[in-house]
């Protein structure tokens, strides 16, 4: 043998855990939500996360093989959750155009703009979504009209809210709708209309638990924030089951506002920045123009994320035994 | 069970050689001798070439106050004192000492003749031989003892902790010392105990060695005044501010020492060593060295003299087996790969980990995403994440206030990177530049 040895700094030995790892667990998380989706939406749902996938895919790859020259990254499953992320927050009828374009930007300006992975401040799913609901607003609000709503079938008004969402119709129905009308079993089920990944509930809590199992994510973000959220639906006179099961508030909590890039480090950061992803919402869906909050309240927090950082430091060990020694000192 | 409350991290423990008894290894036909086997200044020589020497004989003084001397372990001739390369392949001083063919083996605990007891002995007498004796902390930092025994004026010793947690994966050095010589390390508590001044001593053992935990149970039945404390297994628990917290519950200041919390630690090792200095009158020349690896075909225990090469040790071990592709001086999280096989076994060494080419190489980093395991791992509190991008920039000054100073480069943070991001080089570079301010 060669008598050649390896050195290196300590330490020799690591975890088996990857970056690829990591997210392709979260990819499997996902799967019992995208089921839900197509249980819900039929075809159109395969549709559109096929599109939305295949176009993060090649946007990622196209830009770092000819305008950043970089090595192959799709391996490492990042794009692939974007993909699938975007395509759980369109409706599943939008024109497949506009899921290509969602897509690009999603990838090409909510990622690779800022250097690609881990370099984004925003949540790059969410930078597509954003982008499609403030072009295409009515394509971006149009739902399946033959999907129903979780809103008793017994209903008179029923069929006058036929393709709308359940946070549209108590926006613009306001107090005129009774909640306790709402079906909560067909809504945890995804018997009830909205974007693809977020009408099973109960999928997607599933997800939720896998990512707490494996250890992928803490329960700080998601507790914090869904905790918040029923909290102000109360203040603010609403139902917080409904607001939690409602939209993209799960679907948001388990997924989006985890995201290790656009999160802050420390467990207290996270549970700050939980909680006011879950008051913004409800400002959102209370008192905003839109009828839905997730979206924005988390784009918004993650421009505060580095903030949160400096000022959510993790405690060095001992600091503050040496503040009490160094203050004995001075008496 | 206790432990330690901020980070750490739990890899495969590994210990292959739990229950393989420790082998005594005959003295080597040539003795190297490092000049520097403790933190500190380098040892003075007292002898000089073609003095013959005698098994147990001080060659070298302490060359300062932080400093050990150094005994030769074989009875022979000096042939010279030169420089002579480290496992690191770093040039430093040793003497070399031709073990003489008639000579006696090596000395043992049980042939001398006691010449001190634990009653009579004065604190001052302990400090005194664990000095001349070139004890040095044998955990591997290899911080002189008798300076650690020496409590400044205004401290007080309230709580002696013995370090037997070993939580460093593979090694079991620590583990066979206990379940074969627990009353060794019990005399030296007392002892420690004796000279500090200090009322009583924790001995702290991670969970993952249950016959080391019934012997030293068994061993301390009678003396109310030390408690064995069974331990969660985790890493780095075996270090000094962490076992402090995990045994006592006291917190070391930041920047400071354990005597700041009313603390010592020593090594089992360490308090052993003692044992065999003060009642047995033998200095330290020689320490028990865990041989192991994954593809190595006799992984083992052995107590080996100083100065002898680390390649003899290896081969006893069954010979480096074709796949190496690492030779590790201690544990795989803090231990230091070696290039130089032929260097010689110094007071700081607790085992030779020898790891297959498939687990030398590191994987190739990747972008950092943000995950925040480094914060959650730390044991200090840091943001390793934070401290390597200052390092890459250079922002130095930064480093210092975000505390890159208390890191005590257990590489938790590196192991626990799914990036493989070199999380500790660069906090390591922080540190050393750091200094230079």
């Amino acid at each position: 043998m060669d008598n050649k040895l390896i050195v290196s700094l300590s330490p020799h030995i690591h975890t088996a855990d990857t970056t690829a790892r990591t997210m392709w667990h979260v990819v499997i998380a996902l799967i019992p939500a995208f089921i839900m989706a197509v249980v819900t939406f039929g075809l159109p749902a395969l549709w559109v996360t096929l599109i939305s996938l295949a176009t993060c895919l090649l946007t990622e790859w196209f830009i770092n093989r000819f305008m950043l020259h970089r090595p192959f990254t799709l391996s490492n499953g990042s794009a692939f959750i974007t993909g699938l992320l975007l395509a759980f927050n369109l409706p599943s009828i939008l024109p497949w155009w506009m899921v290509i374009i969602g897509g690009i930007v999603a990838i090409g300006i909510g990622k690779m703009s800022f250097g690609g992975l881990g370099c984004n401040i925003w949540n790059p799913a969410l930078v597509g979504r954003v982008f499609l609901l403030l072009s295409f607003p009515a394509a971006m609000t149009t739902w399946p009209v033959d999907v129903p709503s979780a809103f008793s079938a017994a209903d008179a008004s029923a069929d006058a809210w036929s393709g709308a969402t359940m946070l549209h119709q108590l926006k613009w129905a306001g107090h005129t709708v009774d909640v306790s009308e709402v079906n909560f079993l067909d809504m945890t089920i995804g018997h009830m209309n909205g974007s693809l990944g977020e009408v099973g509930g109960i999928a997607i809590l599933i997800g939720l638990a896998y990512l707490l199992m494996m250890r992928i994510v803490t329960w700080h973000i998601p507790v914090s924030m869904l905790a918040s959220a029923a909290l102000f639906s109360w203040l603010f006179g609403g139902n917080p089951l409904l607001d939690i099961f409602a939209g993209g508030m799960l679907l948001g909590a388990a997924f989006m506002a985890t995201d290790y890039v656009t999160s802050p480090m420390t467990h207290k950061g996270q549970l700050i920045y939980g909680a006011m992803i879950g008051l913004i919402t409800m400002i959102i869906r209370r008192f905003g123009a839109y009828p839905e909050g997730v979206s924005f309240a988390i784009l918004l927090m993650n421009s505060f994320t580095p903030l949160i950082n400096i000022y959510c430091r993790p405690a060095v060990f001992g600091a503050r035994e040496r503040k009490a020694m160094e203050r004995r000192a001075a008496q | 069970m206790k432990t330690f409350h901020k980070g750490g991290i739990h890899p495969n423990p590994d210990k292959l050689t739990a229950d393989i008894p420790t082998m005594p290894v005959a003295a080597p036909s040539v003795c190297r001798l490092m000049l520097s086997q403790a933190i500190g200044a380098p040892a003075k020589p007292l002898v000089k070439p073609g003095d013959s020497v005698t098994a147990g004989q001080m060659v070298a003084e302490a060359g300062g106050f932080v400093s050990a001397p150094v005994h030769t372990p074989v009875s022979g001739t000096v042939k010279k004192i030169e420089s002579i390369r480290n496992p690191q392949g770093m040039w430093q001083d040793a003497i070399i000492i031709e073990t003489a063919t008639d000579a006696q083996p090596d000395i043992q605990p049980e042939k001398q003749s006691q010449c001190h007891t634990i009653e009579e002995v004065t604190p001052k007498e302990i400090i005194d031989i664990v000095g001349r004796a070139g004890i040095v902390g044998l955990g591997g930092a290899t911080f002189p003892t008798r300076v650690k025994l020496s409590v400044p004026a205004g401290k007080k010793a309230e709580v002696i902790v013995i370090n037997g947690a070993e939580c460093e994966p593979y090694l079991t050095c620590d583990d066979r010392l206990m379940q074969e010589h627990p009353d060794a390390i019990v005399n030296g508590t007392l002892l420690i105990m004796k000279a500090t001044d200090c009322p009583r001593a924790i001995i702290g053992i991670e969970e993952n060695k249950p016959l080391a935990i019934e012997a030293m149970r068994h061993a301390v039945r009678d003396i109310p005044s030390i408690t064995v404390e069974v331990l969660v297994k985790k890493y780095p628990q075996g270090s000094e501010k962490q076992l402090i917290e995990a045994t006592t519950g006291r917190v070391v200041p930041a920047g400071g020492l354990p005597i700041d919390a009313g603390a010592i630690v020593d090594n089992v090792a360490t308090a052993a060593a003692i044992a065999d200095a003060v009642l047995f009158n033998l200095p330290l020349t020689s320490r028990i060295v865990t041989v192991t690896g994954p593809t190595l075909k006799k992984p083992g225990n052995f107590l080996v003299p100083l100065g002898t090469p680390i390649n003899t040790l290896i081969e006893l071990a069954g010979g480096l087996p074709e796949d190496t592709g690492k030779v590790i001086g201690g544990g795989p999280m803090m231990g230091r790969a070696m290039c130089d096989l032929d260097a010689p076994t110094t007071k700081g060494l607790s085992g030779v980990l020898i790891l297959p080419r498939d687990m030398s190489m590191r994987a190739q980093a990747g972008p950092c995403i943000r995950c925040a395991r480094c914060v959650s791992v730390c044991p200090m509190g840091l943001e390793p994440y934070l401290l390597m991008t200052l390092g890459e920039l250079g922002r130095w000054e930064e480093a210092k206030a975000r505390g890159a100073a208390n890191c005590l480069e257990c590489g938790c943070c590196s192991y626990t990177c799914p990036a493989s991001r070199p999380l500790l080089d660069y906090i390591r570079l922080d540190k050393m530049e750091i200094r230079k301010l």
